[in-house]
């Protein structure tokens, strides 16, 4: 399955990822991170399609990675 | 076997981790939500696809985005506030195989550096520019730029942006339309992730177009600041999308394959010189074999002060043209107040057997002072040994160093028995080189009618000349 990894530590819980995330994959966690942030978790593995539109509407450039499921050696 | 495989993680353009706060810091200084990150990972990305990042060179505004070289792992440089399409434009001309990108904000770009980048795009430099239209001054805390909206309420604007007070709204890729010479403008916005994928497609068009070297690209981003605009990060999106697009239309502005070269008037061919040729010519103008055949037994920094109208900078040009004809490389820097008469002047004067590297001189080794003033104000930058020259006449205290050669010439009084009170700088002149030695008389008179303006007062001049050194004799100075 799909899946977008979240640096918690990095993620400063602007949210737009939830918002542009076309299947709802993610949302607030509800808890704070180091920095005092409400970080996002990523939640709905079956929903996801590792668009990638999280990743390139975050802010910071390592907080979400995307990894897609496919064939592999 | 199935597996996970990265599809979108961090660019190998930024660094692995940010020195700014210290050790392992591996989130940026921006705030959340805002558009810099974003774009600046498009940035990224774009230098990673291109596999350009070698050759990159990103020049950092003064905004919010003046830590950019903290994160891109490229070439960088921090430009003064507007001023980087002027330092994009040396580092290009320089560097002609560098990638070099201008990333400025609204307020460093439409506002303090509306100069440089219109000349910028006028030249057609070969470079890339992103401009991030926030519609805000963001660092400084939220005041009114040029691109902020009519009726938005900022810093400075608190009851809202008047058309008739402040101005309307500044479009820079309008601007740019106006323009020949660029090859690209577009605006674009990260508001949604269709106008993101835009984005990323303009991103890299722009610096394709700098890698086959077409000419000037300008990509105008909209860009949220969510902190100066009181919206949360998401809301900021929406208001940009819906609103801010009104004023700032999206799109295309020009895709040209080569600049554009259709303006009507003179088309007469100039004689072109490239960069190479200009330095050799520089060079070459350098190497003229020094005529002198004794060696300057050290090199002249002179400082000549006094107040506007005692004649100091024209002596000043009269040593360095002095310098000059003796085949010297020689320096002639002047410093005075807006007042043409009446305000304290000095000049720099470097007569040196070797190439001048600065102007400047901080410590001369030989000062000439036509005033009190002056000779408070230098007395104590002279170094150990140097020569001061003073002028007795309206000088009258004494030289407090001790480690230094004094000599006083009433030089005033000397040119007033001429008739010619204006002339006390060539008294002052003539002592240094006489006691000096740096220069022959012989050169200085040769030299005099090249700079002296009034023609009618060569012979009086001259006079001097020969009455200044009786008098250095007569009192055993030489």
């Amino acid at each position: 399955m799909n899946h977008v990894r979240v640096r918690d530590d990095e993620c400063k819980g602007c949210a737009v990822c939830v918002s542009v995330c076309p299947k709802g994959c993610l949302a607030m966690s509800g808890k704070l991170n180091t920095m005092g942030y409400e970080y996002v978790h990523f939640f709905h593995e079956e929903a996801c399609t590792a668009c990638g539109l999280c990743f390139l509407s975050c802010p910071e450039p390592s907080a979400l990675t995307v990894l897609a499921e496919q064939e592999v050696e | 076997m199935i597996g996970q495989v990265q599809k979108f993680g961090k660019s190998d353009s930024f660094y692995d981790t940010y020195e700014r706060k210290g050790e392992g810091e591996q989130s940026t200084h921006y705030c959340p939500g805002c558009g810099h990150g974003t774009i600046q990972k498009l940035i990224a990305q774009a230098i990673d696809d291109l596999k350009i990042q070698d050759r990159t060179i990103f020049l950092s505004p003064v905004g919010c985005s003046v830590f950019a070289y903290y994160y891109y792992d490229t070439g960088n440089i921090q430009c003064s506030h507007g001023r980087a399409p002027a330092v994009a434009t040396g580092v290009k001309r320089t560097v002609k195989d560098a990638i070099v990108i201008s990333y400025q904000g609204d307020g460093d770009l439409a506002g303090i550096g509306m100069t440089e980048i219109v000349h910028a795009a006028n030249r057609g430099e070969p470079i890339t520019v992103f401009f991030i239209n926030n519609a805000i001054y963001g660092m400084t805390g939220g005041q009114m730029a040029p691109t902020t909206p009519l009726g938005r309420k900022t810093l400075t604007t608190p009851f809202g942006r008047d058309r008739d007070r402040d101005g309307m709204p500044m479009g820079m890729a309008e601007l740019m339309q106006a323009i020949a010479a660029p090859v690209f403008i577009e605006r674009c916005s990260v508001a949604t992730p269709k106008e993101l994928l835009k984005t990323r497609k303009a991103v890299h068009k722009a610096l394709q177009n700098q890698i086959d070297n077409k000419g000037f690209s300008f990509v105008e981003i909209l860009s949220p600041c969510p902190t100066n605009w009181g919206m949360s990060p998401v809301d900021a999106r929406t208001w940009m999308d819906q609103q801010m697009t009104l004023l700032y239309p999206l799109g295309n502005f020009r895709d040209s394959v080569t600049k554009q070269d259709d303006r009507p008037g003179d088309q007469e061919e100039p004689l072109w010189l490239d960069d190479e040729a200009l330095v050799d010519l520089l060079k070459g103008a350098s190497d003229v074999p020094v005529m002198r055949m004794e060696p300057l037994s050290e090199t002249q920094r002179v400082k000549i002060a006094g107040f506007g109208g005692q004649g100091v900078l024209s002596a000043g040009e009269l040593v360095a043209t002095c310098g000059m004809s003796e085949g010297l490389a020689v320096s002639w820097l002047p410093s005075y107040g807006p007042e043409m008469r009446g305000g304290s002047a000095n000049v720099s004067v470097t007569l040196s057997m070797e190439d001048v590297g600065s102007p400047l001189v901080d410590h001369p080794n030989v000062l000439l002072v036509m005033n009190g003033p002056s000779l408070d104000h230098f007395e104590d930058q002279v170094v150990e040994n140097a020569l001061v020259f003073v002028n007795s006449s309206i000088v009258t205290r004494k030289v407090r160093r001790t480690d230094v050669r004094t000599i006083y010439i009433p030089a005033t009084d000397l040119a007033q028995e001429a008739g010619l009170v204006s002339a006390a700088n060539v008294v002052m002149v003539t002592a240094y080189l006489l006691l000096s030695k740096a220069i022959p008389l012989d050169t200085l008179k040769r030299c005099i009618p090249l700079v002296l303006r009034k023609k009618a007062f060569l012979e009086k001049n001259l006079s001097l000349v020969e009455r200044t050194m009786v008098y250095l004799q007569e009192n055993g100075m030489v």
